[in-house]
């Protein structure tokens, strides 16, 4: 890090407050150990994607102003979760009062991979982790911060998770045969479409099994908690961990 | 007020902003354009072939029907050009002289000029372009480029034989076409 | 039917579900490969974007310099407001010709004026002549994709079908057996119409010619064996340029079933001797969807497909479950422009994955659209009642204070309470999968500790 210590406000999305502790405190000791000042805000909420992503965008206001106020005279905000990521970036309603803190927040929230690689400027870390690793692809995190490159798309290929992980000492990354299929989740999704949305995990699941995945990875918890879901509900002895909790236990 | 009036009247009333027409660029490939332009007939489930290999196989074949409009090959002619285009249902082989090919996907320009019917090269049972290898281009910029303002009622690019994939994604050549493309090149 | 119900319903065969995602799949991966041997793809789909920004920006005067020129190659041309003027203006013609059979080849459009029941009504006999079109449209059923209609069925169907209707072996399954006979059967009938009707991929604004591709070659045999050629074809379909066709032309086939390019693509400048164009312009919904900011650029699409083919609901929902006639994502944010009530669950069959908009191949903003309408018919939740599942508005997320009272209450409740007693969202979330375990604490609980 640079002398003059950068302020970074640690955005934790509300389902990983709640049933993820350890993927935020992962991500906190991460930066930490990077040598990052991070503080975390306290009187954090649902920043309001489920809201939005249902249709009632118009109806987050409260919620959108609220954030802005907390991580507003922060240098840098961090966030274990791409989809959140760009929620807030991408759909905050706009607020005509708050124009310049909705602008600056925009441009310096993070999601934590591209905040290392693209901030920190991290080319690769050194540590160990022996297993055969899979890695889910988050839509938002993917094609919304643009995270890697999309399968779809002929640019040259690029994976900022994958940058982070490959040169740990001992893991194996997988190559999947849909490299990055949406998983089903789908915020709202899940419940109202829940047929498709089972279907869609179970054929991700498949996917990882079929390549002897030890464990499946991620930088969304929400993608992960729906693959879990099925996973621990069909007998899997598949494991999920966020791409935090990889390299904060691989790193030391 | 008449549709047509109808219609303008409410686009013009939409607020727009002015966007202006992108020039293109002039692509062009890599590689051997007859190369690429054989490769990629054979893709379409076409064939391509020289002059000798062409005469073999005509006169291997045994047809009875044949309309040639192409200038080296006018004497396998059987018979003379219909006036009604139905008339040609159960033509055998039609052999057309091509403008020019498109080496990226094997198109081939015809117009008015090479079809007296336009129905021709659909109907025949099996089709047999003849084209020069000088009349190539890279891509169907260039094609256009060549294609300029040329005046004809129809124009054709046409790539490769009739086929269908629509029985569950399994290929089939053949469908309401010519059953066979084959290119000749000079 | 709602998306979620008529989805439910497809995956309940799971081996007929499970080969069609895999199919589509496929093509999708045949698409991939081949847009990747052009370098400049990337920089194509911009190029077809800003052309069809422009069209857009200056359709009306696109429109008159197409309509003047095409008039001036002999094409009598005619607007049609909605479908029903449109089918009216195809009536209208067939009956001057006195004409009582006609073909057709494939034009979404006409699917979605409903030409075919209209003309039956009035006695015509329309055969549909794209061999997908053709099967199923004996099984009288609409397209369930836009590119290949009969995706939906199996040889097994279409074996069965045929022996019924076209007197073929019982039991021979062969596609190529199969294709065989519909060749030879509509063969009789491109023999013997006077009429025949097309869509429209291009109409050049510079030239007044119009492009039509097919693989097959139906439509072309079906036009030049008759007198009069009709062509349909909806006001967005102008370009402005004959070179603008180069770079519609590589795309449109390598995006939608992954070959360099349509075999047979044909520019209809003027008819030929003795013989009629009639080419009629379709407004039916358009002009609104221009006049609709957010969903303008819906208006580019050239009909590919290759939405439909990376959409991971699609390919496990199949076209039917969208009730539309333009089915997958595409249609989802056109369909409401139509009707937003009968439509208006289908915006929300999505996870906004976004790969329908990085598969574009005119870079159509698809999955940003679909928000786009979930936030347009919130606004109408009330009317359109059980349509939009009440769940979306109630449950946990109503505001971000409940979620935020829930959570630990759900934390609680999910460690003290049996699973079929938390309350509804989590139940349907609980079918299939389980909860995750609750934590002893919050992180914000452990961060008070830790690092307060």
């Amino acid at each position: 890090m640079k002398k003059s210590q950068p302020e970074i406000g640690l955005f934790i999305p509300c389902y990983v407050d709640q049933f993820f502790p350890q993927v935020a405190i992962a991500t906190l000791e991460l930066l930490e150990k990077l040598g990052c000042k991070v503080s975390y805000p306290l009187g954090q909420t649902c920043c309001g994607q489920p809201l939005a992503n249902a249709g009632y965008e118009r109806d987050t206001e409260g919620s959108s102003r609220h954030f802005l106020e907390l991580f507003k005279q922060f240098d840098y905000i961090v966030a274990p979760s791409g989809s959140c990521v760009l929620h807030v970036k991408e759909h905050f309603p706009k607020l005509s009062d708050m124009e310049q803190e909705q602008n600056r927040v925009h441009d310096r929230i993070y999601e934590l991979t591209e905040f290392l690689t693209d901030v920190l400027k991290v080319d690769s870390l050194k540590g160990s982790f022996p297993k055969k690793v899979g890695f889910h692809s988050s839509c938002h995190g993917l094609r919304g911060l643009r995270l890697a490159s999309s399968s779809e798309m002929n640019v040259t290929p690029f994976n900022k998770a994958k940058q982070l992980l490959q040169n740990l000492e001992g893991l194996e990354w997988v190559e999947l045969s849909r490299v990055d299929e949406c998983c089903g989740f789908g915020g709202t999704f899940s419940v109202t479409e829940e047929a498709l949305s089972v279907q869609m995990g179970r054929d991700r699941l498949q996917d990882h099994q079929s390549h002897q995945v030890e464990i499946v990875t991620g930088g969304d918890m929400s993608c992960l908690m729906h693959l879990q879901g099925i996973a621990d509900r069909e007998g899997s002895s598949l494991k999920f961990m966020h791409v935090a909790e990889i390299l904060n236990q691989a790193i030391l | 007020m008449s549709s047509r009036e109808n219609i303008l009247k409410a686009i013009r009333g939409i607020q727009r902003e002015r966007k202006e027409l992108p020039t293109l660029p002039d692509f062009k490939l890599e590689g051997d354009l007859v190369d690429l332009f054989i490769r990629a007939i054979q893709a379409n489930k076409g064939e391509v072939m020289g002059e000798e290999e062409f005469n073999n196989w005509v006169s291997s074949c045994d047809f009875h029907s044949i309309i040639s409009l192409s200038e080296p090959f006018q004497s396998l002619s059987t018979f003379e050009l219909p006036e009604d285009p139905h008339h040609l249902n159960h033509l055998q082989l039609a052999i057309i002289q091509g403008q020019f090919g498109v080496a990226e996907n094997g198109a081939i320009w015809l117009n008015d000029s090479q079809l007296p019917h336009r129905v021709l090269p659909f109907i025949t049972e099996h089709l047999v372009i003849v084209l020069s290898k000088e009349n190539l281009v890279d891509t169907l910029h260039q094609a256009y480029e060549r294609i300029g303002e040329e005046h004809s009622g129809f124009g054709l690019f046409v790539a490769g034989p009739s086929k269908t994939a629509d029985i569950e994604q399994s290929l089939v050549v053949g469908a309401h076409g010519a059953k066979s493309l084959r290119v000749v090149l000079m | 039917m709602s998306h979620p119900k008529a989805a439910s319903q497809f995956l309940k065969d799971h081996a007929n579900s499970l080969w069609h995602d895999e199919t589509l799949w496929m093509v999708r991966e045949k698409r991939d490969a081949i847009s990747k041997t052009i370098p400049e793809w990337e920089e194509l789909r911009n190029l077809a974007s800003q052309i069809k920004d422009k069209v857009l920006s200056n359709l009306d005067v696109y429109l008159e310099n197409f309509e003047a020129n095409a008039q001036k190659n002999g094409i009598k041309v005619h607007w049609a407001k909605d479908a029903a003027e449109h089918n009216q203006i195809v009536l209208g013609i067939l009956r001057e010709k006195n004409c009582q059979a006609i073909v057709k080849s494939k034009s979404i459009l006409t699917e979605e004026c409903h030409l075919n029941p209209y003309l039956e009504k009035n006695g015509v006999e329309v055969v549909d002549t794209d061999l997908g079109e053709r099967i199923v449209q004996f099984l009288q059923q609409p397209p369930s994709h836009i590119v290949m209609p009969a995706i939906h069925l199996k040889k097994r169907d279409i074996s069965a079908l045929f022996h019924e209707k076209l007197q073929t072996e019982k039991g021979n399954e062969d596609p190529s057996y199969l294709t065989n006979a519909a060749r030879l059967h509509l063969r009789k009938k491109f023999l013997g119409s006077k009429v025949a009707i097309t869509g429209v991929n291009f109409g050049v604004a510079e030239t007044g010619e119009f492009v039509v591709c097919t693989n097959e070659g139906n439509a072309d045999m079906g036009v030049h064996l008759a007198d009069v050629h009709i062509a349909c074809m909806g006001i967005e379909k102008i370009i402005p340029r004959r070179k603008d066709l180069g770079v519609f032309l590589r795309l449109l086939a390598r995006s939608a079933t992954g070959q360099p390019i349509t075999n047979y693509n044909s520019h209809f400048r003027s008819p030929a001797k003795g013989k009629e164009i009639h080419l009629v312009l379709v407004d039916n919904g358009r002009s609104l969807q221009l006049a609709r900011e957010k969903f303008r650029n819906s208006l580019k699409c050239i009909r590919c497909g290759a939405c439909m083919n990376t959409c991971p609901i699609y390919r496990r929902s199949g076209g039917y479950s969208y009730g539309s006639t333009v089915p997958g994502p595409i249609g989802s944010i056109l369909s409401p422009g139509l009707d937003m009530k009968k439509y208006s669950t289908l915006p929300f069959a999505s996870t906004l994955c976004g790969s329908c908009s990085d598969v574009c191949p005119v870079k159509i903003n698809i999955h940003e659209q679909l928000y786009e309408w979930r936030q347009e018919i919130t606004k109408h939740h009330g009317e359109f009642g059980k349509g939009l599942s009440m769940k979306l508005a109630s449950g946990i997320f109503k505001s971000p204070l409940a979620y935020k009272i829930s959570g630990s209450t759900m934390r609680k409740a999910i460690k003290l309470l049996p699973k079929g007693l938390i309350y509804n969202p989590l139940n349907v979330w609980g079918k299939n999968r389980d909860l995750p375990e609750a934590p002893k604490e919050s992180f914000q609980e452990w961060y008070k500790k830790n690092r307060g």
